[in-house]
């Protein structure tokens, strides 16, 4: 459903993604985790046909995330970091122009509108002008945007950064209930959604992948079996020459 | 693709108007271009029944008042973050600039309808030319168009709306400045006259004066056409060079 093969982008002379390759299918929801400036982002960003790769391929569906990048984005679901929107425009009016943007009109339009603003559980905020909502409806409304065309692929950085813990919990349900269906890819750095929510994880630092695998495998990775503990392990603790060795073992 | 186009259509002219944006333009050009034909053009000194004082100073508004429609095109996207979600649409490159460029220029063709108030003046007050007076809107628009179309490439050079305007500003002072009796008696005097003829060529100024005065030219249709074509085109580049990433 997914593929990324080697992907690699330079901004100026630092490498950001250097060489990252994995493959995701549906019904698994990947946890991607990593630091600050990991290249978390930039790998996103480069499936999502927002930024081209200088090195390597990414796909979604088959199709190529540049050379066919029409074709691409229309299989993918797409919540941006820090859930960029139109303030003056309300969260039905957002998801409505997403939606247009991709073909829909008529009464399909209307039913697919009023169903993502329901799983996100917008309620009477989707009337308001988003500029005046919280940062947690302002990222459902984000979140209703990016789930509205029903695609197979989700990319969704970050989607329960600033939502209170009932928000969080209702975001973790929606991606479990969807994740049968659809390839998932969520980047956190809240570490007990991993467990919560993914059925794998990848953990990324200095543009280069050091785990692959469930978050059990990744936990099993230190004694104190936590997925923390083995994040903190694999991110800090160990430098990068000998990570290399912990990454063959790991993956 | 052609719901791609509509949807930022759509969107770019509830944009103008969820904002005060809109009603501001509007109103300052309704005021400001029969204000300037009145009190600049003294329009009733003229004794003539057409709308020469207004379009002879719809220029000079324009250099003000259409990069102000159109800073906000990319650089406004580009401030907010909502570029990558806008890239990440399945909209074709195109799409998005002639979507937004169509939104602006709809708001100038409404701001061109609001001053109709002149033109029933001039009907009531005499017998004008209503069909000069239709290709001097024809011009208007189409030069309106040309700012418009300039304003946005500028507008995706940068994340700030303020330079984006000031660029814009820039530019349309330039292109109407290059075929001003003023700027081409000069050149007449210290440039060869195949230099002269070339600026004034490039100058939306000299293409709105031909069809202001009722001539509808194959090569002023062009002109503006191309400098619309031209100038979106050079938008698109723009933006797509946002998806290298810098490269």
């Amino acid at each position: 459903m997914l593929v990324a093969d080697q992907l690699i982008k330079d901004f100026g002379s630092f490498r950001a993604v250097q060489g990252v390759s994995f493959t995701l299918e549906r019904g698994e929801v990947l946890g991607f985790l990593g630091p600050n400036g990991a290249g978390k982002t930039t790998t996103m960003r480069m499936l999502a046909g927002g930024l081209e790769p200088d090195g390597g391929t990414a796909s979604i569906a088959g199709y190529d995330c540049t050379a066919e990048r029409l074709e691409a984005q229309s299989r993918l679901g797409y919540l941006p970091e820090g859930a960029p929107s139109y303030p003056a425009m309300t969260p039905r009016s957002f998801v409505m122009f997403g939606l247009r943007a991709r073909g829909f009109s008529g009464p399909a339009l209307n039913r697919a509108t009023g169903l993502a603003l329901e799983r996100a559980n917008l309620g009477v905020m989707a009337d308001q002008p988003i500029g005046t909502l919280s940062k947690g409806y302002k990222r459902r409304a984000a979140l209703a945007a990016a789930i509205a065309h029903d695609p197979a692929v989700l990319i969704l950085d970050e989607p329960t950064d600033g939502l209170d813990p009932n928000q969080k919990d209702g975001v973790r349900q929606l991606i479990r209930d969807m994740a049968p269906e659809k390839a998932i890819i969520i980047s956190t750095h809240i570490l007990e959604e991993v467990p919560a929510v993914c059925s794998r994880a990848i953990v990324i630092d200095q543009g280069r992948i050091l785990f692959d695998g469930t978050p059990n495998a990744l936990a099993a990775t230190v004694p104190d079996k936590t997925v923390e503990a083995a994040f903190r392990h694999l991110t800090q603790a160990v430098p990068l020459a000998p990570m290399a060795t912990a990454v063959g073992a790991a993956v | 693709m052609i719901h791609s186009l509509e949807a930022v259509y759509r969107r770019e002219v509830s944009a103008y108007f969820q904002t005060p944006l809109a009603y501001v333009f509007l109103a300052v050009f309704a005021c400001s271009a029969p204000a300037f034909a009145f009190h600049v053009g003294r329009f009733f000194d003229t004794n003539r029944a057409d709308l020469a004082p207004m379009f002879d100073y719809l220029p000079w508004l324009f250099v003000v008042l259409m990069p102000a429609l159109a800073m906000r095109a990319w650089a406004e996207e580009r401030d907010r973050g909502t570029l990558e979600f806008l890239m990440a649409l399945p909209i074709p490159l195109w799409a998005s600039t002639s979507g937004k460029f169509l939104a602006a220029w709809t708001m100038a063709a409404i701001a061109l309808v609001l001053t109709f108030p002149m033109w029933i003046a001039v009907n009531y007050l005499g017998d004008p030319d209503n069909a000069a007076i239709a290709t001097g809107y024809l011009g208007a628009w189409l030069m309106a168009g040309g700012y418009l179309a300039v304003g946005q490439a500028l507008s995706a050079t940068t994340s700030n709306q303020v330079v984006a305007f000031v660029l814009g500003a820039g530019a349309a002072f330039l292109l109407t400045m290059a075929g001003h009796p003023f700027v081409l008696a000069a050149l007449g005097q210290s440039a060869p006259a195949a230099v002269s003829e070339f600026i004034a060529g490039l100058s939306a100024f000299e293409h709105f004066d031909a069809l202001r005065n009722g001539v509808i030219g194959a090569a002023d249709l062009v002109y503006f056409a191309g400098l619309i074509v031209l100038s979106l085109s050079i938008a698109g580049v723009l933006v797509a060079e946002r998806r290298g990433g810098g490269r």
